[in-house]
């Protein structure tokens, strides 16, 4: 997202600066290799001293394990932690504990429930087996969620404002850039997903690469 | 083509390039979900706690800390004091030498930079609840 509002600004300012259009292609030359090194800079796990909120005098950014030394063996993703955790989990790259007691019942639901979407959005698949593979169900019901089928309003306004499904995703689960995951069924009579203007090109280019 | 101008587009290019660089750079780039707790650490005279959720989730299931432990899933929602952990409450649970090292490693948790606001950081653009 940044990186195209980088874009035009960076145009703007460019061609004021170069007197017009054909002073742009050196200009471009330049934009074009910040940007790569911005696009390199963004695929790696930051040091700890780094990273903006560890301070690097102390002995924690010193000795802690670093991000990129366990997150680079896992399933990568092109967002959030850059790890596709659900997959991780599934093919065993991460083996994390289930519960610390030994009298705590360990509650999963296989289960999908199908929402759907105003507008041209495809409808939305929530998966109760991927949650509650990490979540329990005391997590979303009954506080987030009602436990009945269509009890709760669920609306995208809310979830951008970190409520709903925006309690997770978009701050430790994957983030809300990624809205096919969530948006995965297609309406009847409309031919495929379509993807919204102004959509970040470059990190398209970047999925596309990897599949 | 004069050859001030050429001068000129050649400066404008390398000032964009420098700024956009040292733009990219100063951003904070947090690993996605780590949490910054610092409501009671600096009052206290201790460097805000950095809690990685990458980490933790490797070893750990959500449901371990906001199930079982009693961790509500709001960054600042949660008093967490030095004496709940060290009675085994919270972090506290693991921390104590024997899952993980004991609470008094003060400085491996309290090692954040001094001045930051408790919440949820991480490089991504919808990086936290209230973002937007």
């Amino acid at each position: 997202m940044q990186v195209s509002t980088y874009l035009v600004d960076v145009f703007h300012a460019l061609k004021i600066l170069t007197g017009g259009l054909g002073g742009l292609r050196l200009a471009f030359c330049g934009v074009f290799f910040a940007l790569l090194s911005a696009a390199v800079a963004a695929g790696e796990w930051p040091a700890l001293a780094k990273d903006g909120i560890h301070d690097p005098r102390s002995r924690g950014a010193k000795i802690l394990q670093q991000p990129a030394e366990a997150l680079s063996k896992l399933t990568p993703d092109n967002a959030g932690n850059q790890v596709r955790w659900v997959q991780a989990l599934e093919k065993g790259e991460i083996r994390p504990r289930e519960k610390l007691f030994p009298q705590t019942v360990v509650r999963k639901l296989d289960q999908d429930i199908i929402l759907d979407a105003k507008g041209g959005m495809p409808a939305v698949r929530f998966p109760h087996r991927q949650h509650t593979e990490w979540l329990d169900c005391v997590n979303c019901h009954e506080g987030i969620f009602k436990t009945q089928i269509g009890a709760s309003k669920i609306s995208m306004f809310k979830i951008l404002q970190g409520e709903q499904c925006g309690v997770c995703h978009g701050a430790v689960a994957f983030p809300l850039t990624e809205c096919m995951r969530c948006h995965s069924i297609v309406k009847p009579g409309s031919s495929k997903p379509v993807m919204p203007p102004n959509i970040d090109l470059l990190k398209l280019q970047r999925n596309e690469g990897q599949q | 083509m004069s050859r001030t101008r050429h001068l000129l587009r050649r400066a404008g290019t390398l000032v964009f390039t420098a700024l956009m660089l040292v733009g990219g750079t100063l951003e904070s780039r947090a690993e996605y979900a780590d949490v910054v707790i610092n409501r009671q650490a600096e009052k206290n005279g201790m460097r805000p706690v950095v809690f990685p959720h990458w980490f933790h989730r490797i070893r750990f299931r959500c449901k371990v800390c906001h199930a079982e432990l009693g961790f509500k899933m709001r960054a600042g929602t949660n008093t967490i004091t030095m004496s709940d952990i060290i009675e085994g409450r919270f972090c506290g649970a693991c921390h104590n030498n024997d899952i993980a090292w004991s609470p008094e490693n003060c400085d491996l948790c309290h090692s954040g930079k001094p001045g930051l606001p408790t919440g949820v950081f991480g490089g991504h653009e919808t990086s936290g609840p209230g973002r937007w």
